[in-house]
C-alpha cells in the first residue's frame, strides 16, 4: 500500500473524470471559480451568436465549443485530481468495508453489529485473527498487531492499554492475544474520511493563499472584463465594428483561465500526493503551512540516530593490548542479546577478526540488573564484567584492585564525544573501555545540509544530558538541539520559536506531545502513537516514520510553487494572446496594421479561433505537471526563483507565440477556417 | 540618435540624479521621524513647534491608519474648498493688476481638484485666467501641501511594512507640516533663486505692452456692415508680454512634481525655461524626491538591497521610455521626409530650438514617468511612437520614480503583488519583507490596480462616443482618441500634462469635459490613497518573520526583471486595446501615408 502510487493515465479514473466533467458545467458549482463562470458565460453567449452573428456558422460554431471545452478541460483537471485521491483513499478503507464487531453490552455480555453501528464511546473486544472493526484506544490487554493494510509496513506491531502505544486503527488485524478497545470515532469521522472529503473538489474549503489568490485571478478577470466591454464603445468611436464573439474570444484569452481551471486540480493533488506518502493530513492549510516550515523539531532517536547505541572502539587500559580487551568484552557480551552486546561481539569480529566461540568449561553468565548496573561471564576462575564506570570501579576496588587514572581519562572524554563508555574488568584488573556511540543515521547530514539551504533549520530533541547531545548534534550537523528535554521543554521551545515569527513542525507519538503538537503549526502523529497525539496533531503519519516530516515540507512547498509557476505561467501567455488577436481585430478597418500580426496567421478568423483553441488546449497540456507538481530542488530560494521565473515566465511568453501559430497552421491545413 | 552632445548630457543627467539620490534618502530619513534632527532645526523648529501649537498638534502622537486617512481627507477637502471659493472670486481679491474675472464654478472645481489631487490637470491658460493672487495663494499653496502629502502616505506605507505588531503609521499633520518645512521650503527657496538667476522672472507687475520690431498682418474674422462673417486684415504691431512671480512657483511646480504652469506654455516658455541649464535642473528636481524616497524605504526597512532594487526598476523603465521616445522623434515623420521637409533635424513640430530633439524627448519621458505634468515641447505634436512614451508612462500608474511619495506607493503596490505572484515560487506562502501576504492584502491591492483602469477606460469610453467629448478634440481618427485617451490617463495619474489638442474648457461652457476630469482626478488619488493607507495600516500589525535562505528575496536582478515585468504585464496590458486604436494603429496609418 505505502508504495502505490495510481497512475496518471489509469482508465477507470479517466473515464469517471470524463464523465464528471460534463456533469460539473452546473453553473451553481462554476460560481466558485470566477475565472471559469466567467468563461462558461462566454461560451453560452457565443453559442446564442450562432444565431444572430453574421460572421460563418461553422467558425462560431468551432469558437463556442472550444470555449465550452475550456471550462470541460477545466472540470476535468479537477475531477482526475479527485478521481485519484478518491482512489488512493479508498484503497485505504476498502479494509474497513463489512466488518463484524463484538460490542460489549452493558451488563457485560457481547453481541455481534456491524462495525458502521458502532458510536464513540463504545467498547469492542477483538480476539486473536479479527480485524480491529475502528478506530480506538486499547483499555485492556497487550497484541501484536498487523498494520500492514495501513502503513504497508510488514512487521507487526505491539499494541497496549495505557502509554504511548494505546491507539488502534480500523481495519487492521490482530496477530496475537485479544484486546478490549474503546471506540474514539463515530464512522465517517475516521480521518480516512477526514481525507476523502479533503480530495473532494466539492467539499473542499479553499485555503488562505487559494482564496487570496482566487482574490487576485477575480481582480484580474473584472479588470479585463472592463478592458472588452471599453473596447465596444473605442470601436463606435474608430468606426470599427467588433463582433460579439471577438470580443468574448479576447476576453477569455485574456483572463487567468490556465491557473483558474487548474487551481483547484493543484490543491486536491497536493493532498493526493501526501496520501501517497501514508500521511493523512486534516485541512489543507496544513499543507499550506508545511510549505512555509523554517524550524523542525526532530526526535533524535529513530529520526536523527539509529534506535540503538553501538560499540565503536575499544580503549585498552595502560599495559593491556587492544585484543586482550576486545577478547574480554566479546566474551562477556556473547550472552548479551541487547543491540548494544551483539554490536560489541561484531565489532570485536570487524576489528581483530575474533570468533565468537563456543564456550568450554563451566561457565555462568552474570545478567544485567538494574543494581549490579553490569553484566558478565564467569568462566573456569575467571570473573568477566562490563559494565557503567561507577559500578565497575566499585567491584574492582571491593576486590583490591586498583582502578587506573588513564581509564577515568578515557572514560571522561567517550563521555565529553556523547557516547557511553563501558568499561570492562577481569577479576581485579581493569582491561580498558568500550566506546559505545550513537549512530547517526546514512546520509542524514546532507539531508540537513538541504534542508538549510531550503532555509529550514533543525532542532534536536534529546533525552541526553548537554555533552552527549551536543556531540551528537555536530555529528549529524543539526542547527541546534534540545538536551534533556522533557515535553513542557518542547512546548516551551516551539512557543519561543513562534513567538521570533517562525513556523515549527515537529513529531510525536505519546499522549505527553499532545500540547505541543497541537501547538506546533505541523504537528504531525505517528499513526503508532496514542489517540490524544493524533486527535492534537494536523496530520498522521500512517507509517510512523518521524523523517517523513521532511517530505511532507517538501510537499508543501510543491504546491505552492505550481500554484505560483502556473500563475506566472497563464498571466504571461496573454503577450502573445493579445498579438495574435488585437491586429485580427483592427487589420479589416486598418489594413496597416498588419505588420502588427507577427505569428502571421492566416488569417483573422484562424488567429482568434487558434488563440481560443490553444487556451484551451493548454489547460489539457498542464494537467500533469498540475497533478505531479513542479519539482521541488532544495537550491535555496534565490535560485529557484530564477529558474521558476525563467522557465514559467520566460516560457510562459514565449510557448504561446509557437502553439498559436502551430494550431494556426493545422487548422487552415485541414481547412477548419 | 548619434548625437554625441546628447548621450552625455543623458550621462549627465543619470549621475546627477545617481548622486542626489542617497543624500536626500538620509535627509528624508530624519525629516520623517517626528524626531529627527536637522541642520535648520535651530531656525525651523521654532516655527515647526509654533505651528503645532497653533493648530492644536501633538507631533508625538501617532495615529492609525484610519485617524492618517482621515485627516488627510479632511484637510485635502478643506484645501480644495478654500482654492475653490478663491478661483470663483478672484475679481474681489487683491493682486489682480489686469483684472481677471472669476472662474467658472467647473473650471474652479476642476482646478481646485486637480491641484488638491497633485495632478495640475490645466483646462485654462494661466496668463489670461489666474490673478497673482490666485496664482501664489490658490494654487502655490497646493503645490507645497499636496506634494507633503504623497510623501507623507508614502512614508506611513514604508512605515507599515518596516513596523510590526505596530496599531500606527505615523502623525499626518506632523508629516505634512515637517516635509513642507524642512524639505520642500528650504530647497525652493534655493532653486528659486538659481531660476532667477537664468532669467526666470519674479514681481508682481502688471503685465508689459511692447513694441514688436517687424508689425505683420493677419486675418482675422469679423461681421460686417449687413451682417456677413468677413476676413479682414489687421496689422500687428504690438506685443502683450506676461509678468507675475513666476520663479517661486516654478521652483515647487518641479520639486513637488505638480507640473502645473505659470502661462499656459508651460516649461517650453522661455521666462519658465530660459536656458538649458535651468532645464537640466528642472527634471533632475522632478526626479529628485522619488529617487530619494526608494532610498529612504531601503534605510527604513534595513535593506538597502531592496531600496536599490526598487530604483532599479524603475531606472530601467525610464531609460528604456527615453530611448523609445527618443528614436521616434529622432526618426521624425516619413511623409515629411518625402516632401523633403526637415530631412536630417528629426521631428521638430511643437518643440522648442533652444532644447531640440533629445531635451524634449528626455523631459517628455521624465515629466510622464514622475506625475509632474510639466511640458517644454508639445505632445501632442510628437511621432506616434513618441507621444506613446508618456502616455504609456502614466498608464503604469505613474510607478516610474513616479510623483512624489505616490511614485513609490504606487510601485510599492506592484512589489507586493510581484511578491505574491512569483513568490509562491520558491515555495513558501508569499511574504514582503518578513510580513505575509494574505486575501486582506490582496483585496487592497487589486482595488488599487482596478481603480485606475476602471476610471481610465470608463471615461475614455464615454468621452470618445459623446457629443461633449468628441467636441473637445482638434484631431480626427486615432489621434484624436489618442487625446482623450491621454486625459483621463493623466488625470487618473494625477499627471496633468495633456495632449494639447483637446479644449476642456470650451467656449460655449460645456462642463462635461472639466467635471470628468475633476472626478477622474479625485479618484486617481484619494480613492488609491485610502486603500494604501490601509495596506500599511494591516502591514504594520502583521508579524515579523525572520528571513532564511527559503525567504523570496526582494534584492538583486532577478528581482527587478520580475517587478519591471509585473508592471508592464499587469499594469501596462490592460491598455494595450485602447493603444492600439490610438498611437499604435496611427504609427502604422502614418507608415503608409496618412496622417491626422
Amino acid at each position: 500500500m505505502s508504495t502505490k502510487v495510481v497512475s496518471l493515465l489509469d482508465r477507470e479514473i479517466l473515464t469517471k473524470a470524463i464523465r464528471d466533467a460534463f456533469t460539473k458545467l452546473d453553473p451553481r458549482a462554476q460560481l466558485k471559480n470566477p475565472v471559469m463562470f466567467v468563461t462558461l458565460l462566454g461560451a453560452l453567449l457565443t453559442f446564442e451568436q450562432l444565431v444572430t452573428s453574421k460572421e460563418p456558422f461553422g467558425y462560431v460554431l468551432q469558437l463556442a465549443l472550444w470555449l465550452l471545452f475550456t471550462v470541460v478541460f477545466a472540470n476535468f483537471a479537477e475531477a482526475v485530481a479527485e478521481g485519484r485521491g478518491k482512489a488512493q483513499a479508498r484503497a485505504l478503507r476498502s479494509s474497513r468495508k463489512q466488518l463484524v464487531a463484538k460490542r460489549r453490552r452493558k451488563d457485560g455480555a457481547l453481541e455481534s453489529v456491524d462495525a458502521l453501528q458502532l458510536r464513540k464511546g463504545d467498547v469492542v473486544f477483538v480476539a486473536t485473527g479479527e480485524l480491529i472493526p475502528s478506530d480506538g484506544e486499547v483499555i485492556e490487554g497487550v497484541a501484536s498487531v498487523d498494520e500492514s493494510a495501513i502503513t504497508g509496513e510488514s512487521a507487526p506491531v505491539i499494541r497496549e492499554a495505557g502509554g504511548d502505544r494505546s491507539a488502534v486503527t480500523g481495519g487492521t488485524r490482530v496477530l496475537s492475544d485479544q484486546l478490549t478497545i474503546r471506540v474514539t470515532a463515530d464512522p465517517g469521522e475516521g480521518f480516512l474520511d477526514h481525507m476523502i472529503s479533503l480530495v473532494e473538489g466539492a467539499r473542499r474549503q479553499k485555503t488562505p493563499n487559494e482564496i487570496a489568490l482566487t482574490i487576485l485571478l477575480s481582480a484580474l478577470t473584472f479588470i479585463f472584463l472592463l478592458v472588452i466591454i471599453a473596447l465596444k464603445p473605442f470601436g463606435v468611436y474608430a468606426n470599427v465594428l467588433f463582433s460579439v464573439t471577438t470580443l468574448i474570444a479576447l476576453l477569455v484569452c485574456l483572463i487567468p483561465t490556465t491557473i483558474g481551471g487548474l487551481l483547484s486540480a493543484i490543491g486536491i493533488a497536493g493532498m493526493d500526493r501526501l496520501l501517497q506518502r501514508n500521511v493523512l493530513a486534516m485541512s489543507g492549510r496544513a499543507v499550506e503551512a508545511a510549505g512555509d516550515i523554517d524550524v523542525l523539531l526532530l526526535d533524535k532517536t529513530g529520526t536523527i540516530t539509529l534506535g540503538n547505541r553501538m560499540a565503536a572502539e575499544f580503549v585498552p587500559a595502560p599495559g593491556v593490548s587492544p585484543d586482550e580487551l576486545a577478547a574480554a568484552a566479546q566474551l562477556s557480551s556473547l550472552a548479551d542479546e541487547t543491540p548494544e552486546g551483539r554490536s560489541i561481539v561484531v565489532l570485536a569480529k570487524e576489528k581483530f577478526n575474533l570468533r565468537g566461540r563456543e564456550l568450554t568449561g563451566t561457565h555462568n553468565f552474570v545478567p544485567f540488573t538494574a543494581q549490579t548496573r553490569m553484566s558478565g561471564l564467569d568462566i573456569d576462575n575467571r570473573q568477566i564484567r562490563k559494565g557503567a564506570a561507577e559500578s565497575v570501579k566499585a567491584w574492582v576496588i571491593a576486590q583490591g584492585g586498583v582502578y587506573p587514572p588513564a581509564v577515568s581519562e578515557s572514560v571522561d572524554k567517550i563521555s565529553r564525544q556523547g557516547g557511553t563508555p563501558l568499561v570492562v574488568a577481569e577479576n581485579r584488573r581493569v582491561l580498558g573501555v568500550v566506546y559505545l556511540k550513537d549512530v547517526v543515521k546514512g546520509g542524514i547530514k546532507e539531508r540537513f545540509a538541504q534542508l538549510r539551504t531550503m532555509g529550514i533549520r533543525t532542532v534536536m530533541i534529546t533525552g541526553d544530558n548537554p555533552l552527549t547531545a551536543a556531540a551528537i548534534a555536530a555529528e549529524a550537523g543539526v542547527d541546534d538541539f534540545l538536551a534533556q528535554a522533557t515535553p513542557e521543554m518542547k512546548l516551551a521551545r516551539i512557543r519561543e520559536e513562534q513567538a521570533k515569527g517562525h513556523l515549527v513542525a515537529m513529531t510525536g507519538d505519546g499522549t505527553n506531545d499532545a500540547p505541543a503538537l497541537a501547538q506546533a503549526d505541523v504537528g504531525v502523529a505517528m499513526n503508532s502513537g496514542t489517540q490524544a497525539a493524533k486527535e492534537a496533531g494536523n496530520m498522521v503519519d500512517l507509517d510512523s516514520n518521524p523523517t517523513k516530516l521532511i517530505e511532507i515540507v517538501e510537499i508543501g512547498k510543491q504546491l505552492l510553487i505550481t500554484r505560483g509557476a502556473l500563475t506566472t505561467f497563464s498571466i504571461a501567455n496573454d503577450v502573445a494572446k493579445y498579438f495574435a488577436i488585437i491586429p485580427a481585430m483592427l487589420v479589416g478597418a486598418f489594413p496597416a496594421i498588419a505588420p502588427l500580426n507577427v505569428m502571421h496567421l492566416a488569417s483573422p478568423q484562424s488567429a482568434i479561433l487558434s488563440a481560443v483553441i490553444f487556451n484551451a488546449l493548454i489547460i489539457i497540456a498542464l494537467i500533469p505537471l498540475a497533478l505531479r507538481g513542479v519539482a521541488y530542488r532544495p537550491i535555496g530560494a534565490a535560485a529557484m526563483l530564477r529558474r521558476n521565473l525563467f522557465i514559467y515566465g520566460l516560457g510562459g511568453i514565449i510557448v504561446p507565440f509557437i502553439g498559436i501559430k502551430a494550431v494556426d497552421l493545422l487548422l487552415n491545413a485541414i481547412h477548419l477556417i | 540618435m548619434n548625437a554625441p552632445d546628447a548621450w552625455i548630457q543623458f550621462a549627465l543627467y543619470i549621475g546627477a540624479l545617481l548622486l542626489i539620490t542617497k543624500p536626500l534618502g538620509l535627509y528624508l530619513v530624519r525629516i520623517l521621524d517626528a524626531d529627527g534632527k536637522t541642520w535648520f532645526d535651530p531656525v525651523v523648529r521654532p516655527v515647526e513647534q509654533l505651528t503645532y501649537r497653533l493648530c492644536g498638534i501633538d507631533p508625538k502622537r501617532e495615529q492609525s491608519w484610519v485617524g492618517y486617512a482621515f485627516s488627510l481627507l479632511a484637510f485635502s477637502l478643506v484645501g480644495m474648498g478654500f482654492t475653490y471659493f478663491i478661483l470663483r472670486y478672484q475679481d474681489c481679491l487683491p493682486l489682480n493688476p489686469q483684472g481677471l474675472p472669476g472662474l467658472s464654478p467647473h473650471l474652479a472645481f476642476n482646478t481646485a481638484a486637480s491641484f488638491t489631487t497633485n495632478t495640475n490637470w490645466q483646462s485654462y491658460a494661466g496668463e489670461s485666467t489666474m490673478s497673482y493672487f490666485s496664482q501664489m495663494v490658490a494654487l502655490t499653496i497646493h503645490n507645497f501641501t499636496s506634494a507633503a502629502v504623497g510623501i507623507g502616505v508614502a512614508a506611513a506605507l514604508v512605515r507599515g511594512i518596516s513596523r510590526h505588531t505596530a496599531k500606527t503609521i505615523g502623525n499626518f499633520w506632523a508629516d505634512t507640516v515637517r516635509v513642507t518645512y524642512y524639505l520642500l521650503a528650504p530647497i525652493c527657496v534655493v532653486f528659486a533663486l538659481f531660476l532667477v538667476s537664468q532669467g526666470i522672472i519674479q514681481n508682481f507687475k502688471p503685465y508689459t505692452t511692447a513694441k514688436t520690431l517687424e508689425p505683420y498682418t493677419i486675418q482675422v474674422a469679423r461681421i460686417d456692415d449687413v451682417g456677413k462673417p468677413v476676413m479682414v486684415d489687421q496689422v500687428v504691431d504690438t506685443q502683450t508680454i506676461v509678468q507675475g512671480p513666476m520663479a517661486s512657483q516654478i521652483a515647487i511646480k518641479m520639486l513637488g512634481t505638480n507640473g502645473g504652469g505659470y502661462v499656459n506654455a508651460n516649461a517650453a516658455h522661455p521666462f519658465e525655461n530660459p536656458t538649458p541649464l535651468s532645464n537640466f535642473f528642472q527634471m533632475l528636481s522632478i526626479f529628485a524626491i522619488p529617487s530619494a524616497l526608494t532610498y529612504y524605504l531601503g534605510r527604513m526597512v534595513k535593506n538597502q538591497r531592496h531600496g536599490w532594487a526598487v530604483w532599479g526598476a524603475m531606472f530601467t523603465l525610464f531609460v528604456v521610455g527615453v530611448l523609445v521616445c527618443w528614436k521616434a522623434e529622432a526618426a521624425g515623420n516619413p511623409i515629411h521626409q518625402q516632401l523633403g521637409v526637415a530631412v536630417t533635424d528629426g521631428n521638430m513640430e511643437g518643440k522648442e530650438v533652444r532644447f531640440g530633439i533629445f531635451n524634449s524627448a528626455l523631459f517628455a519621458t521624465v515629466t510622464t514617468d514622475a506625475s509632474c505634468g510639466a511640458v517644454n515641447a508639445m505632445h501632442d505634436s510628437f511621432t506616434p511612437l513618441g507621444g506613446l512614451v508618456p502616455l504609456f508612462n502614466m498608464e503604469t500608474g505613474e510607478v516610474i520614480f513616479g510623483g512624489v511619495g505616490s511614485g513609490l506607493y504606487g510601485m510599492l503596490i506592484f512589489v507586493v503583488l510581484a511578491v505574491f505572484i512569483a513568490g509562491l515560487m520558491v515555495g513558501r506562502t508569499p511574504e514582503y519583507l518578513g510580513k505575509k501576504i494574505e486575501t486582506y492584502d490582496m483585496k487592497l491591492v487589486m482595488l488599487v490596480l482596478m481603480l485606475p483602469a476602471a476610471t481610465i477606460l470608463g471615461f475614455t469610453a464615454w468621452a470618445s462616443i459623446s457629443t461633449w467629448g468628441q467636441a473637445g478634440l482638434n484631431n480626427a481618427g486615432p489621434h484624436g482618441f489618442s487625446e482623450i485617451l491621454y486625459a483621463f490617463s493623466s488625470a487618473v495619474g494625477n499627471n496633468g500634462s495633456a495632449f494639447a489638442g483637446l479644449t476642456a474648457n470650451p467656449a460655449d461652457g460645456n462642463p462635461h469635459w472639466n467635471i470628468a476630469l475633476g472626478l477622474a482626478m479625485l479618484i486617481g488619488r484619494f480613492l488609491m490613497i485610502i486603500p494604501i493607507l490601509a495596506l500599511a495600516g494591516t502591514l504594520a500589525g502583521k508579524k515579523l518573520i525572520p528571513p532564511s535562505a527559503g525567504t523570496f528575496q526582494t534584492e538583486g536582478v532577478t528581482f527587478v526583471v520580475l517587478l519591471i515585468g509585473t508592471v508592464l504585464l499587469v499594469g501596462a496590458l490592460t491598455f494595450l486595446p485602447a493603444l492600439a486604436l490610438g498611437p499604435i494603429i496611427e504609427h502604422f496609418l502614418m507608415s503608409s501615408g496618412s496622417l491626422f
